[in-house]
């Protein structure tokens, strides 16, 4: 008998005693009073991101010119040009140098400040974590109210990759002490566009 | 200058005031407050600058029970560590509540959560086969293991055959139940772990001391010299900034030069045969979206049946676990890149055994959000290393005995019982009440350890016996009222241990003060 046989055999045989019924999830509503995108702005704030709007930042490729002094800038979202073309990558490892990386994001969620990315938004999905810094343009029509709006959406039982992004990388592992930037991006900054 | 408040800076005492910094030394916001995100704590918590040894973990003595009574008397005599642990965790603890009384349907959420699990595992063999069919559906390649030798030797196979000679992985729990990393030296692949936690503690040769923290029993200096011995950073820094950077610096040529990525999975979705990761270091996606390569190593018990339920345990998972609405990574695996190759392994190593256990089948409902962990006042003072297994803390101690019964037998008897594990688990498992049911279980196997079990016969004698009782106990107060404090703590008195002192002993025995003061004495009650 093969492995796959003899653990579903066993799960069945060992299966407990009682009926099970599956319970459905109701939608809970999210009490947002601030509208959809205050609450994004500050759930995202508590999660270690930023956000700046269109209106501030003006031009967004000398904002980010000035805001990280990038040698490289690596966008995934044509209104926004940087210096290495991400239709040339042939390989994952290749961004590894890159300082910003710039995309757009599928979807933002208001409950925790993420947002929300598939390989079609990143091209190349190490885009969002081998570079130094991320900028992520956000259509305030995307933002949805809560986690369970978010997987609503078709591409989480169709994209191949589908994550959430809900600040930068961090850690506390050593005496729970707050690092941004543990392993992927230093820090997460969101454009949002009216 | 006065300590800045974090905005979620929780409003009681700390339990060791000695530990309290006088400043966030980590991230901070925009405007200058400081940020309580991942495991970081929502007060500073600094140990007094005096170095102390690390204290190591339960002595290993194969299938001999492990003692961790013993191992724990070394963490709490290790005072700077102790009580900067037991603040840490006590911090998740609040930051948890602050989250779970957030949202008004919390209560509702773990009712969901726990009879979705409870309805999956009683269906297990028809949402595995369905889980497989789609991820086969995916042009994801699914193995299916035993046990853990059979697990280590199907992902040894699939590197073979892609010649990959380093791995990188996140943090996974099965693998490190499996013994993965020892495994793989031996067969001469270099495995990397990513998590700056799990690294810390691969570095060392530790297991990890907490699920979602795993070096959290250690302080700076204690990582400063690791890195030195084998990263060879200088042992005198210590800012953990920059150690976070050495880290970060050392693993990065890995992680592009790895022939093959690994990792866990908090959830598996049958509907979609997607596989879902939790991580804060966003290392999981490093992992598995570098190499031309990616494994999941997964328990039979991950198991949701839909994307709906998913949404009930992301949800939840995060807030119970560090007090934050999600990890800064939730990720969700469906199927490759292009060019590249997906395997699932699918592993039981004991698990549906376990689903056969009339009183402790319902552990594998755990979802490993470390909260029982946080909020166990054992725990908390004894560091996770003293329980000697993969999984330590309540869950570890209900856990373990299915794993080896002879090697955890003494695991049960290091609880208070006082159930606030099972207060705080997400998916309602009855931790206390498996803890005493394997207590049990332990008493009739013959395995309670040797000072107990003399302990108990002797008692069982004296309560038997209404006379010899009354003459025991007044001798035992008068006695212990006199002796010096080292004849009563010792290892041979099991109610006492360090940092556990046996009360002060009465004057008068209860039933002498009835007798002198309600018959003697004429009172009527």
């Amino acid at each position: 008998m093969s492995s796959r046989e003899a653990i579903l055999t066993r799960v069945r045989l060992n299966r407990p005693r009682g009926s099970f019924d599956l319970p459905s999830v109701p939608h809970f509503a999210l009490a947002q009073p601030e509208g959809l995108v205050q609450t994004f702005v500050r759930s995202l704030k508590k999660m270690g991101g930023r956000s700046v709007t269109v209106q501030e930042i003006g031009n967004p490729v000398a904002w980010i010119q000035k805001e990280y002094a990038p040698k490289v800038i690596c966008s995934a979202v044509p209104q926004i040009v940087g210096n290495r073309d991400l239709s040339q990558v042939n390989r994952p490892q290749e961004l590894a140098d890159v300082d910003v990386a710039v995309a757009q994001a599928l979807l933002g969620v208001a409950e925790t400040g993420s947002v929300v990315f598939t390989e079609a938004q990143l091209q190349v999905n190490t885009l969002a974590y081998l570079a130094q810094h991320l900028v992520v343009v956000l259509n305030a029509v995307d933002i949805v109210a809560g986690v369970q709006d978010a997987y609503r959406h078709p591409a989480f039982s169709s994209a191949h990759y589908a994550v959430f992004h809900t600040g930068p990388s961090a850690t506390a592992d050593i005496e729970a002490v707050l690092i941004h930037g543990a392993q992927g991006v230093r820090s997460l900054t969101v454009i949002l566009q009216e | 200058m006065s300590a800045p408040q974090s905005q979620d800076a929780a409003s009681s005492k700390l339990l060791h005031p000695e530990v309290l910094g006088d400043h966030f030394e980590g991230a901070h916001d925009a405007d200058g407050r400081p940020l309580v995100h991942a495991e970081a704590t929502s007060r500073p918590i600094r140990e007094p600058v005096q170095q102390e040894p690390q204290p190591r973990g339960a002595k290993d003595r194969g299938h001999r029970p492990v003692d961790p009574v013993e191992a724990a008397g070394r963490f709490v005599t290790a005072t700077i560590h102790e009580k900067a642990h037991d603040e840490r965790l006590w911090d998740g603890r609040l930051r948890r509540d602050a989250a779970a009384h957030a949202l008004p349907e919390w209560e509702a959420m773990r009712a969901i959560a726990s009879a979705t699990k409870e309805h999956t595992l009683a269906h297990l063999g028809q949402y595995l086969a369905q889980f497989e069919a789609a991820a086969e559906a995916n042009g994801v390649i699914v193995h299916w293991a035993e046990d853990a030798a059979e697990h280590n030797r199907i992902v040894h196979d699939i590197l073979r055959t892609h010649g990959a000679k380093t791995l990188i992985k996140s943090k996974s729990m099965l693998t490190d139940e499996c013994g993965f990393r020892a495994y793989m030296k031996g067969v001469g692949i270099e495995v990397i772990e990513t998590d700056l936690g799990e690294r810390i503690q691969q570095l060392d040769n530790e297991e990890p001391s907490h699920i979602t923290g795993p070096a959290i029993h250690k302080t700076r200096a204690d990582v400063a010299k690791v890195f030195a011995s084998t990263l060879g950073s200088d042992p005198t820094a210590d800012d953990i900034h920059k150690l976070a950077t050495v880290q970060r610096d050392t693993t990065r040529p890995y992680i592009l030069a790895a022939g093959a990525g690994m990792t866990g999975c908090n959830f598996a979705v049958a509907e979609t045969g997607t596989v879902v990761v939790c991580t804060n270091e966003g290392n999981a996606d490093l992992s598995a979206n570098t190499p031309p390569l990616h494994i999941v190593s997964m328990g039979i018990e991950k198991l949701v049946p839909t994307l709906a339920h998913l949404t009930v345990f992301v949800r939840l998972l995060a807030r119970n676990a560090i007090g934050t609405p999600l990890t800064q990574y939730t990720s969700h695996f469906r199927a490759p890149r292009p060019g590249t190759q997906m395997h699932y392994v699918i592993v039981d190593n004991g698990r549906s055994a376990r689903l056969g256990l009339a009183e402790f089948w319902t552990s594998l409902k755990c979802i490993r959000c470390a909260a029982c962990m946080n909020t166990c006042p054992v725990y908390r003072r004894s560091g996770g290393l003293s329980y000697g297994a993969t999984y330590s803390g309540p869950i570890g101690v209900i856990l373990s005995p299915t794993f080896d019964r002879a090697k955890y037998s003494a695991l049960p008897f290091v609880s208070t019982l006082n159930g606030s594990c099972t207060n705080v688990c997400p998916v309602k498992i009855n931790i206390h009440e498996q803890i005493f049911a394997w207590r049990r279980v332990m008493a009739e196997e013959h395995r309670i350890p040797l000072a107990k079990a003399e302990l108990m016969r002797t008692m069982g004698y004296v309560l038997a016996h209404p006379t010899l009782y009354r003459t025991a106990i007044a001798a035992a107060d008068e006695v212990l009222r006199w002796l010096p404090h080292f004849v009563i703590e010792n290892r041979f008195n099991t109610w006492s241990s360090k940092g556990r002192d046996t009360p002060n002993a009465p004057k008068q025995t209860f039933h002498s003060w009835w007798y002198q003061n309600r018959i003697k004495g004429g009172k009527s009650a």
